[in-house]
């Protein structure tokens, strides 16, 4: 680690001190709640429940994950919580107003970068700011946010000029360029290779601690959820219930972060949410 | 994943610094293999080095004719020799005719190929977004394209008289459908997953359009424009052969019933280097589009 450490850009520490200030005029986290919310998809043979009977608080400033095996819905419930997908029953309300489509005040995180090939990577985190920020109001908080996620040296590159990983930390900042109250992640990290998958998410955590956005993540990986969560919701389907997976069960994640990775007791709750997903614990 | 039971001393604070130096070694790799990257294969690995070896057989050719027609082989009249073909060129050069025949048949194809052009994108984009035009125009678009060209000529003369006007009219029509046709079908082929991610963070309409759809299609507007070229300078032929008293056209039916072979020779030559010559323009453009692009 420290051989790579000493790698680091030269004027790594005043981009920290620069980056701090972003916390000041971070926007307030919104509360996401969820009130009986279910989604049907139309098929041939008549509707499809995907999501059924789903009611949680997520509290303002909260890691949310949200667990589930693959196809069960996940993405499907965070896409509703920010205005991508209209069809749901019941009711999603961020900071106690029901969402909008395309909410701005939340922020998507797609499990693939989803950057223009066309621009570079300064552009690209443009595209997230509010309409309406001043040119140079706006390249200023560009600046800050490639400095955060650690890309002020490449703020000129073009997205195919850089790796997986770097393309996932832009898109990040590209949401956070929002200033979204509540941060949607999308398995932000499935697609990046082990090593970067870890220090990705030791820098969602470090951005969480600036800014205190709320954060709802999706993802299928029991150590990630563990890592970054306050509270995990586990998502699948009741043996003999309706059809359309549901909150199987809402676990709070003991211990403050950065977690030891290692631990007994996440090693419990390991094993719970793995025999949950239909796992056996056992082997693995 | 035996990874994270190792004792975890990325701290936050030098987490970036270390995924940048990380990942930066690891960019080196997929430059490398990029396919625009040249590589040196002999004569063929410089532009240079191409156009030379190009050459080659037209060059060959030149020479093969010259062999026959020094061999008389055929009579003047069926195959001029070279030398009478530049002859011919030169003499219509130094008394005038020449420049006008290649200025005004340069002037109607760029004239039709910028009105095609502007009103091909035009309609492709609106026929391309809107699912409403598209189903209303798409089967009336497809009909007018499969018209030969020529059969337009007659129809146009009668509207639109001799003059310029006709022959424009029919050059931007060559030039529109190519346009037309690549803009429409890319933007039904935009990525959705890009329009999507516009569209979350609040992109919507023509900014949408502007931000995020149309310049995803360049790339395909000027590979249709490059086609769009070409076939101005088809539909210019058609123009000029059945109704003109000057450009390239004319010159070779003119010199067909004067029974010129040489100028008749001249004006296929200089059509083929003219069209030649604006295609590698518009494909120097068209490089420099799709790597800006894409």
């Amino acid at each position: 680690m420290t051989a790579l450490a000493e790698l680091s850009p030269a004027g790594r520490a005043p981009a920290r001190a620069r980056g701090a200030a972003t916390a000041s005029d971070a926007p307030e986290s919104l509360a996401v709640e969820f009130r009986g919310v279910g989604r049907a998809f139309p098929t041939a043979e008549g509707p499809r429940a995907v999501l059924r009977d789903i009611t949680l608080t997520v509290e303002p400033g909260e890691v949310l994950a949200i667990l589930g095996a693959s196809g069960c819905g996940k993405s499907t419930l965070l896409r509703a919580a920010g205005g991508l997908d209209t069809g749901n029953s019941g009711d999603i309300l961020i900071g106690g107003e029901p969402v909008t489509a395309h909410d701005p005040r939340t922020a998507v995180g797609f499990q693939e970068p989803r950057l223009m090939p066309w621009r570079t990577l300064h552009q690209n985190v443009a595209l997230g700011l509010p309409h309406g920020t001043g040119r140079s109001e706006g390249r200023e908080r560009v600046d800050e946010l490639l400095d955060l996620v650690g890309l002020d040296a490449h703020a000129d590159h073009r997205p195919r000029e850089v790796s997986g990983g770097m393309a996932q930390r832009t898109s990040l900042a590209r949401a956070l360029a929002r200033r979204p109250g509540v941060l949607l992640l999308d398995e932000p990290f499935g697609a990046l290779d082990a090593l970067t998958r870890l220090k990705m998410q030791d820098l969602l955590l470090d951005i969480h601690a600036r800014t205190a956005t709320t954060i709802l993540l999706v993802t299928h990986d029991v150590d990630e959820a563990l890592q970054l969560a306050d509270r995990i919701l586990l998502l699948g389907k009741d043996p003999g219930a309706a059809p359309g997976a549901t909150a199987r069960k809402v676990l709070t994640v003991p211990g403050m972060r950065p977690r030891p990775r290692g631990s007994a007791e996440l090693a419990v709750l390991r094993s719970e949410l793995l025999d949950g997903l239909g796992v056996d614990a056992h082997r693995h | 994943m035996s990874a994270p039971a190792s004792p975890n001393n990325v701290t936050p604070a030098s987490a970036p610094a270390d995924l940048a130096a990380g990942e930066r070694n690891r960019r080196a790799a997929p430059a490398g293999s990029s396919p625009g990257t040249p590589r040196a294969r002999g004569a063929l690995g410089t532009a240079g080095g191409r156009a030379t070896v190009g050459l080659l057989v037209p060059v060959l050719l030149v020479v093969l004719w010259w062999a026959v027609t020094e061999a008389g082989l055929f009579s003047p009249v069926q195959l001029p020799s070279p030398a009478s073909v530049v002859q011919a060129g030169v003499q219509l050069a130094a008394d005038g005719p020449l420049w006008h025949h290649i200025a005004i048949s340069v002037q109607r194809v760029l004239i039709g190929f910028a009105i095609g052009g502007v009103l091909g994108l035009l309609v492709g984009s609106v026929l391309g977004l809107s699912r409403w035009a598209d189903a209303l125009f798409s089967p009336l678009t497809g009909a007018i394209r499969a018209v030969p060209s020529l059969a337009w000529v007659p129809l146009l003369i009668l509207w639109m008289g001799i003059g310029e006007d006709s022959k424009i009219t029919l050059i931007a029509i060559g030039a529109f459908f190519p346009i037309f046709t690549n803009v429409y079908s890319a933007l039904k082929h935009v990525d959705p997953h890009l329009v999507e991610a516009g569209r979350a963070f609040g992109y919507h309409g023509l900014r949408l359009l502007r931000t995020v759809q149309l310049p995803a299609v360049i790339p395909s507007v000027f590979s249709g424009l490059r086609l769009a070229l070409a076939q101005a300078w088809l539909f210019l032929v058609a123009a000029e052969l059945i109704a003109s008293s000057m450009g390239l056209g004319f010159l070779l039916t003119d010199s067909q019933n004067n029974g010129r072979t040489d100028r008749l020779i001249l004006a296929i030559v200089l059509l083929a280097v003219i069209g030649k010559v604006t295609d590698a323009v518009l494909g120097l453009v068209e490089k420099w589009a799709v790597r800006r692009w894409s």
